[in-house]
Parts: structure tokens; C-alpha cells; sequence
């Protein structure tokens, strides 16, 4: 194809997702929307799958068989998420071997925040009610994304995951009506994931290369600054309710913005993590690989017997 | 020996008296196993009453470089719809 004539498809492109139309496997787009949206999608799958983690380590200790068909079910879903990301990632064209494989030599990231280590039970009820409680406020924004196969897959997730964080806050609930220690536990796991939370809507605005593209081609609906700000319009109220303390001398309701003002966000911290030295980036890789290498021998043994039976349907057909 | 499982379409009737709807796909060594598969990944929540599934592979696909010739022809034929016929006010439903 010549310049000129990629120059008007993407012009026409452009103006198809101007017009709101959504943007469907099989159609010409620009080679940089394909490689952004493998990227964003492959990243966002990776997340679900080794957000299974953290969590899947308490399902056998949780305090009651309430709590523990909740996980079971929740990390469940987890794993049922990162399937329709992965395959709707799959129609970019790239398998997913390939994308194991990204995940699996660091190439690809997943969210930073499943990084950090989840130590006692009250951790279950934070990263219910703060990251899938984020999550949601980023996947909202993203159920009208312009490319067909991911914005499916949101507007399905978002269905499900709204259990996610009433099941948390619930948990944090019960503590800080219980014992001064369970109390304690609650408040401390706030106090561990509240920042961390924050970060997952990623850098600021002004140090956000890739924001401005994916505005324009609805890839993002919502600036991470305007994600992040809704987040804790939202969260200090409900922390309020069941008597937490943010952790955050600087917070304060700004009547002019009617939004909350706040402290300044370890940034160092955040790039650190990302790079591959948070708290417990090691030991994620480590039982994800297992898992996966591991699992090879099903898969290959699968494989083969779907292929006997194959074979010896077509040797009956023939004889 | 390392191979990748086969891709599966995966279409539900969310209850009787709907079509079966496209879900999305999944990744399964057989027929048999996609059919669970699907099960688990896409109807945890009571979504359906049945299940079909087919190999990617075996749908054929109109190509959306074709759409002019494909589907633009139905346009000026405005006479299929029932608003081109013009009628007597009296008549009320017709």
C-alpha cells in the first residue's frame, strides 16, 4: 500500500471513531491502534491472572464458609476475566502462547498493585473494596471503548465484579465492629493499600506520554488525573462510614472542585515497583510460571488424546 | 512437543425461545472440553440453558473490504420498507 493511500484510511479511521463507530476485528486500522490495544488488553489480562494470587493464598484460611465460597468464587471470576481478555486480545492477532510468553520474559506488565504482599485476613476486605474497587472505576470508563472485542469484554466484567467490592467492604465492615485488635487489622490494611490504590490509575496527566492518543481513539474515556480524582470522591465517604481513617493528613473536601484535594503520591515508589522491585515482583513470577509450567503436561496430554480420538474417527470413516 | 489448544466459538441461548447468541471464544483440545470450558467461563451466573460450540477455523467470515458490493445495493431499495407506499389517511394500521 502506498503513503497516500494509507494516509486516507487512517483519515477515514479517524473519523469512523469520531463518529462513535465501533471498531471490529477483521476491519483495516492503523498498525500503532492494533500494537497499543495488544498492549493495554494484554496487560489488563495478565492483571486478572496474577490478581488470582494474592488472594487464591487465603481462600483456605478464611474465617468462615461464607467468606470462603465468596473467594473461591470471586478469584473464579478472576481467572473467567482474564479468558475473555486474552481472547479478545487474540483477534489483534497474536495467540496466546505469545502472550504467556510476553508475560512470562517480563516484556509484558501487569498491575503493579498485585505486587504487594496481602498479610493478613483484613487484606482480603481492602483489595476488595479499594483495587477491584479501582478497577471498576477504570473498567466503567472503558465499556465504551472503540474497538469492538474489548469494550464486550468490559461491559461483561463489570457485571460480575460489582460482587467484588461489596464483598470486601463487607469484610472490612465486620472487623471494625469487632475486637480493638480486629479494628486495628482493618485500619491497618487501609493504611497498607490506600496509596498503592491510587497508583493504579498510573502516572499523572502531564507525565503520560500515551494519554492523548488513547483519548483520541477511545481507548481510554477517561484521563488517569480525572479516573484517580473519582476514586476518592467516592472511597473517603464509605471509609468514613465504617469509622477508617484515610491515610492522608492533606486530604480535604475542596468545595470550589467539589472534589477532595490530597497528598502527593510516591512516584518513586510507583516506578520502582514497575520496574520490578516492589515487595513481592519475584515471588508473583515465580508461582505463575510454576503453574504454567507445570500445567504442561495436561495440556500436551489433552492435546494428544483429542488427537487419538480424531484419527481413529477418520480410520472408522475410511473402513 | 508443546501445541496450542485449538480456538472455539462459544454461542449461548440464555433461555427458550431466544437464538443462540455469540459469546465470545475460548481456547479447548476438543468439542467435548470446550463445551465445559464454556460452562465455566461463560455461565457462572445462570446466562444460559444451552450451549453451542464451534472450531474457529470452520466459520467462514465476509470480508469488511466487501461491504460496498455486499451491502450498500440495499440502500436505494426503499420499496422493501413499508413506508414507501403511500396511503389514504383514513386507513389508520395497515
Amino acid at each position: 500500500m502506498s503513503e497516500a493511500q494509507i494516509k486516507s484510511l487512517e483519515k477515514e479511521f479517524d473519523a469512523r471513531i469520531a463518529r462513535d463507530e465501533k471498531i471490529e476485528p477483521k476491519d483495516w486500522m492503523p498498525e500503532k491502534y492494533r500494537k497499543t490495544h495488544i498492549r493495554q488488553m494484554s496487560q489488563h489480562a495478565h492483571s486478572e491472572i496474577i490478581g488470582m494470587l494474592p488472594e487464591g493464598n487465603w481462600i483456605s484460611r478464611a474465617p468462615s464458609l461464607r467468606r470462603k465460597v465468596a473467594l473461591l468464587a470471586k478469584v473464579q471470576d478472576e481467572g473467567g476475566h482474564g479468558l475473555y481478555l486474552y481472547s479478545a486480545t487474540e483477534t489483534l492477532g497474536i495467540t496466546r502462547d505469545e502472550l504467556f510468553e510476553q508475560l512470562h520474559t517480563g516484556k509484558a506488565k501487569y498491575s503493579s498493585i498485585f505486587n504487594y504482599p496481602a498479610i493478613t485476613w483484613a487484606d482480603m476486605g481492602a483489595i476488595g473494596w479499594l483495587v477491584d474497587g479501582a478497577a471498576i472505576i477504570n473498567q466503567v470508563a472503558l465499556c465504551g471503548a472503540s474497538f469492538g472485542p474489548y469494550a464486550r469484554a468490559m461491559v461483561r466484567i463489570c457485571k460480575e465484579e460489582s460482587f467484588h467490592q461489596r464483598q470486601g467492604y463487607e469484610i472490612l465492615l465486620t472487623l471494625t465492629k469487632g475486637t480493638q485488635e480486629q479494628k486495628a487489622m482493618a485500619q491497618d490494611a487501609l493504611n497498607r493499600f490506600w496509596w498503592p490504590s491510587l497508583m493504579m490509575f498510573g502516572p499523572r496527566d502531564d507525565n503520560s506520554p500515551n494519554t492523548a492518543q488513547s483519548v483520541k481513539w477511545k481507548l481510554k474515556r477517561k484521563t488517569n488525573d480525572e479516573l484517580r480524582q473519582q476514586f476518592i470522591n467516592q472511597t473517603v465517604p464509605q471509609a468514613e462510614l465504617i469509622g477508617l481513617t484515610i491515610p492522608d493528613p492533606d486530604l480535604k473536601w475542596n468545595e470550589a472542585k467539589k472534589g477532595y484535594d490530597f497528598g502527593t503520591i510516591n512516584w518513586d515508589e510507583f516506578w520502582q515497583v514497575v520496574k520490578g522491585h516492589g515487595p513481592c515482583n519475584k515471588e508473583r513470577m515465580k508461582a505463575r510460571l510454576a503453574a504454567h509450567e507445570n500445567g504442561q503436561w495436561v495440556r500436551n496430554a489433552a492435546m494428544a488424546y483429542a488427537e487419538k480420538k480424531e484419527s481413529k474417527k477418520l480410520i472408522k470413516a475410511v473402513s | 512437543m508443546k501445541k496450542e489448544w485449538p480456538l472455539w466459538e462459544i454461542f449461548v441461548r440464555s433461555k427458550n425461545g431466544l437464538e443462540h447468541r455469540h459469546f465470545g471464544s475460548l481456547h479447548a483440545a476438543d468439542a467435548d472440553m470446550a463445551l465445559e470450558n464454556a460452562r465455566d467461563v461463560y455461565t457462572r451466573r445462570m446466562e444460559g440453558v444451552s450451549i453451542w460450540v464451534v472450531e474457529s477455523k470452520n466459520i467462514t467470515a465476509s470480508n469488511p473490504d466487501n461491504n460496498g458490493e455486499l451491502f450498500e445495493p440495499a440502500q436505494d431499495k426503499i420499496y422493501r420498507h413499508p413506508t414507501f407506499y403511500d396511503l389514504p389517511d383514513e386507513i389508520k394500521h395497515m
